[in-house]
């Protein structure tokens, strides 16, 4: 897989709520594209993967589903995010913020010569 | 609460599995859809496009089955997989199936109903503020025979200065016994009966309770001794005998000469502190006629201990209070030796905890109760063999499938489930259909344990701690038969189950074992029940010395006082009932647990150390009860108490020893003031008198017809009618003579109507109970244990037709295989029985207080279970054994 990186299962939660915050009510092909597209395709997304990840935040209730006509009229499965999941995204997203911070931090300091 | 709500949708979605499933494939076909069209306005051909977007998902297959994984949780789906699996094994196999469930059901069934009965009499806390706290005030007190004697009973006097020295560490209340009163709401024609107590003032408030209408009882109506007529009635009978009319408050009714009024209901749980009873009048102590008697003890005390507060400290408080009030009382004691006095003294006050309240039915039936738990409990284990044995069976004759399952990548863990899961389904239907029995049954068996004439009462809830106990038994069960088969089904290997060769050997053992098992429970059941059951033929058997035939004991009260004169003047007005052929009167019945005692002196000496036991009698009275005449004669109308004596032989031999008493004199002695003397007219024949069971007493009887010191006659409240019928059903005379009394003289009315018979049966309720239940477990465990062993037999002989088809071919006898089948299982009934057998010696010593007369080492008590045992196991051993004889060599041979 070399040079692309995979996404892993909490920063993928992360990623769907963010999308669905900027977009609003999307299907899942789209969420999955629109990761790629933002990740600036350095992501390599296996779709497949994307599904349970929605079922699962649906079950915890951050995520509300709905069948609907797709820009091009078809058939799909749309999602919104929900009262509980706005709350969620901002709690993980400070969370991250706090974390990518500390590790930041933590690699920037300078090697203490011994 | 995310994962809680995540849970429940998957758990629901383990019900709509079709639907979700439905769902995920057009999702995902939608899914593709869109890549494939913006695949195809990339420019690539349609296959290419179609081959790309499967790539990028990942496989469909795949897809579809990680989002299951998180839809269901899988356990639980393999678990409902099980458990259709399991049942569809168990309808496969109807017979063994329905016989397993039913004797399963039996077990728990009988098991429900003993602890429903023990719960409510022994365990069930009161519907109390703090039951915990709740604490029954006892004496233990060394009798004149050096037994020790635990009594409950307090005089008022007594109470009012312990109250008042516990003040501050425990709220004091009385209760008195429960009291089954004769009570009328309006004419005197309408008597009815109630259960009635006499309670403090603050016992309601100290117990936390309401009341549903009205008022309850206060301090205040417990101020003045016979100042405060005023009742309140529980729930359950104002709605038995009001249906809950509102406008019963003010309602009033007499006991006796008192006129009370109804002031108030009490909340609807509480029906006193006497489990066996329902209290439902409370009436305020210093209503009662001995309120403020120093020597009767009618009333039980109870003490709240506040939170905190030391029981010992209060204990030692109290017991020296309660001791000086008695050294106090008996300064008038004259008739009493100072050793018999220092005897009586020496007691030693305890705290009772009475969580579930203090009864003597709860006294009574205690350890019968425990011993009826055990039977079941022995029952239980035997039915829980018996399936088990059912289990291991099937295990092996599915030790392909589970070869197969394991070789093709099942896991242990999911064997052991599989195999669970089927028990659990056996337990549970076995567990609904015992409630079912236990719904009826508990009612039944506590039927057994009543006296006819005066029904025992209690509260059976089917509530949440029966359902708990039930559901603790179905686990308790599950694991019980299903856990061995489960880890030997799971440990099957796969290799040498395929081939067909499994160890056999192992698997009979096993069988064997439950087997012996199963015997040793069934004669330690069949043993105990032989004991119960010839205890009971032994107090049956007893001589009463008088003939109960045909004799009704008409149990008479007056409204007020009459001479006992009067008396004697009614039993010759009843003589001209048709039907009646004698009538005598006494002052109580034989055997009706009366017993009136004092000690007596002889030519002046000193109190004796054997008490004497006296009645009352009428002339005549001898020879409506047939109690022969040794020497001397009975009554006549001129002998009078003081003046006159019958005694028994007991009596003679004990005070005269062996010298003619006639004609001598003995003096009774009173606890206080003078005694009397009494000439000895007559002896009789000894009878029982008080009890069945126990020594012949010493017994005195005296003219009923008694006179003050001025010489005229006394007057009399109470005495028993006996009446000799001339048909063979004395209680056909019933109504008749209850209507013949008040028409003899007005102040005369009958409040209770038994015959002598009933009187007998009701001093062995409890061993006909033990007996009538011991027996009936006995079938059943003889039965369960007789299907275990045909079922194993049965079994080992299919599993060995190879054997012994070949074992045939080269020419074995009949006899040969018979005994090549039976007897290393009849081996194991002899080393089961055996061990039962010693169980059974060993649990003797902790019934011993059920048993009458009985050496549980007779031969005859022995020999019963054993070839009960023996004959049930013959019975069992013949189809199995006709089979194995019949098996042909050559389809056996052919068969594998």
């Amino acid at each position: 897989m070399g040079d692309k990186n995979d996404v892993w299962q909490g920063t993928l939660a992360l990623m769907v709520l963010k999308t669905l915050q900027t977009l609003g009510a999307l299907h899942g092909y789209g969420i999955a594209r629109r990761i790629e597209q933002t990740s600036g395709d350095l992501l390599s997304l296996n779709y497949g993967t994307l599904y349970p990840a929605l079922l699962k935040l649906e079950q915890e209730g951050y995520i509300a589903s709905e069948w609907g006509v797709s820009d091009n009229n078809r058939k799909a499965k749309f999602y919104k995010l929900t009262r509980a999941g706005r709350k969620q995204l901002e709690r993980e997203a400070r969370e991250w913020e706090q974390t990518t911070e500390i590790l930041a931090r933590f690699l920037s300091s300078k090697e203490q010569p011994s | 609460m995310n994962w809680l709500r995540a849970l429940l949708a998957r758990l629901q979605n383990l019900f709509r599995k079709e639907q979700l499933e439905r769902d995920l494939d057009n999702e995902l076909a939608s899914h593709l859809e869109l890549h494939v069209a913006e695949n195809l306005r990339a420019g690539m051909s349609p296959q290419e496009a179609r081959r790309i977007a499967l790539l990028k998902l990942g496989g469909l297959e795949q897809t579809k089955e990680s989002v299951r994984d998180v839809s269901l949780i899988p356990w639980l789906d393999s678990l409902r997989r099980d458990a259709v699996f399991g049942w569809r094994q168990l309808a496969k196999n109807k017979i063994t199936s329905i016989a397993a469930v039913l004797s399963l059901a039996l077990a728990i069934g009988a098991c429900t109903s003993a602890f429903r009965l023990i719960d409510a009499i022994l365990l069930r806390p009161l519907p109390i503020a703090h039951p915990e706290n709740l604490y029954y005030l006892g004496r233990l007190v060394v009798d004149s025979n050096g037994s020790l004697h635990d009594f409950d009973g307090w005089a008022y006097p007594d109470f009012q200065l312990m109250r008042t020295a516990a003040k501050d560490q425990a709220t004091l209340v009385a209760v008195s016994y429960d009291l089954r009163a004769d009570l009328t709401y309006k004419s005197d024609q309408e008597i009815e009966k109630a259960h009635i107590v006499y309670v403090s003032g603050d016992m309601f408030s100290s117990f936390g309770i309401k009341p549903a209408l009205g008022r309850l009882l206060t301090p205040e109506d417990d101020a003045i001794p016979g100042a405060s007529p005023v009742a309140v009635i529980s729930f359950d009978y104002w709605t038995r005998r009001f249906a809950k009319d509102p406008n019963v408050l003010g309602k009033t009714f007499q006991i006796g000469n008192d006129l009370f009024q109804i002031v108030g209901v009490s909340q609807p749980s509480f029906t006193g502190t006497e489990p066996g009873t329902m209290t439902e009048i409370f009436l305020p102590t210093m209503m009662n006629s001995d309120a403020t008697r120093k020597d009767s003890t009618w009333h039980r005390t109870f003490a709240i201990v506040k939170p905190g507060a030391a029981i010992e400290p209060l204990r030692a408080k109290l017991d020296s209070v309660s001791r000086a009030f008695e050294t106090e009382r008996s300064k008038s004691w004259h008739n009493e030796s100072p050793q018999e006095i220092a005897r009586f003294l020496d007691q030693t006050l305890y705290f009772g905890p009475a969580p579930s309240g203090a009864s003597g039915f709860q006294q009574g039936n205690r350890s019968a109760l425990y011993a009826l738990a055990v039977l079941v409990f022995l029952v239980l284990l035997i039915a829980c063999v018996n399936v088990a044995n059912l289990m291991t069976a099937q295990a092996t004759a599915r030790a392909r499938e589970m070869a197969l399952r394991v070789s093709i990548g099942a896991g242990r863990r999911h064997l052991l489930q599989l195999v669970l899961v089927e028990s659990a389904i056996l337990a549970f239907l076995s567990s609904a259909l015992g409630a079912l029995f236990a719904a009826r049954s508990a009612p039944f068996v506590l039927g057994t344990i009543n006296p006819p004439d005066n029904p025992v009462r209690l509260a059976l809830p089917a509530d949440w701690r029966v359902l708990l106990f039930g559901i603790a038994l179905t686990v308790f069960v599950t694991c019980l038969f299903g856990l061995l088969p489960a880890l030997r089904a799971s440990s099957v290997q796969p290799a040498s189950a395929l081939k067909g060769g499994d160890n056999l050997h192992v698997r009979h053992r096993l069988m064997h074992v439950l087997i012996a098992a199963q015997v040793a429970f069934c004669f330690l059941v069949l043993f105990v029940s032989g004991l119960f059951v010839s205890t009971l033929q032994n107090l049956s058997r007893q001589p009463l010395g008088f003939s109960a035939d045909r004799l009704l004991v008409l149990d008479t009260v007056t409204r007020a006082p009459v001479s006992s004169l009067a008396w004697l003047q009614l039993a010759d007005q009843l003589r001209s009932v048709p039907g009646v052929e004698r009538v005598s009167v006494a002052s109580r019945a034989l055997l009706d647990d009366y017993s009136n005692n004092n000690s007596i002196s002889i030519n002046g000496s000193g109190p004796s150390e054997t008490i004497a036991y006296f009645l009352h009698v009428s002339p005549g009275w001898l020879d409506t009860m047939k109690i022969p005449l040794v020497d001397g004669r009975d009554f006549v109308a001129a002998d009078t108490d003081p003046g006159a004596a019958i005694v028994n032989e007991t009596f003679a031999k004990t005070f005269f020893k062996g010298t003619n008493p006639i004609g001598k004199s003995f003096n009774e002695l009173y606890m206080e003031g003078p005694g009397a003397n009494f000439r000895i007219a007559g002896v009789v024949r000894d009878s029982r008198y008080q009890q069945i069971r126990g020594a012949t007493l010493p017994v005195a009887y005296l003219p009923f017809y008694s006179v003050t010191s001025a010489g005229a006659p006394t007057t009399e409240e109470r005495a028993a009618l006996l009446v000799r019928t001339a048909s063979e059903n004395p209680l056909a005379l019933a109504s008749a003579l209850r209507k013949a009394v008040p028409l003899a003289r007005a102040e005369f009315r009958v409040t209770n109507l038994r015959s002598q018979q009933e009187l007998i049966q009701a001093q062995t309720v409890r061993e006909r109970f033990l007996a009538t239940l011991a027996s009936f477990f006995s079938v059943v465990a003889l039965l369960l244990a007789s299907v275990g062993l045909y079922g194993v037999l049965h079994y080992s002989v299919l599993q060995r037709r190879r054997e012994i088809g070949i074992r045939m071919a080269i020419g074995a006898q009949a006899g040969n295989i018979a005994r090549v089948v039976v007897v290393d299982a009849l081996s194991m009934v002899l080393v089961g029985a055996v061990a039962g057998l010693a169980a059974g010696l060993l649990s003797v010593r902790y019934l011993e207080s059920f048993f009458y007369q009985v050496k549980p080492t007779d031969i005859g008590i022995l020999a019963f279970p054993a070839v009960a045992i023996f004959a049930a196991a013959l019975l069992a051993a013949v189809p199995p054994l006709l089979r194995a004889v019949r098996v042909d060599p050559m389809i056996a041979l052919r068969y594998e």
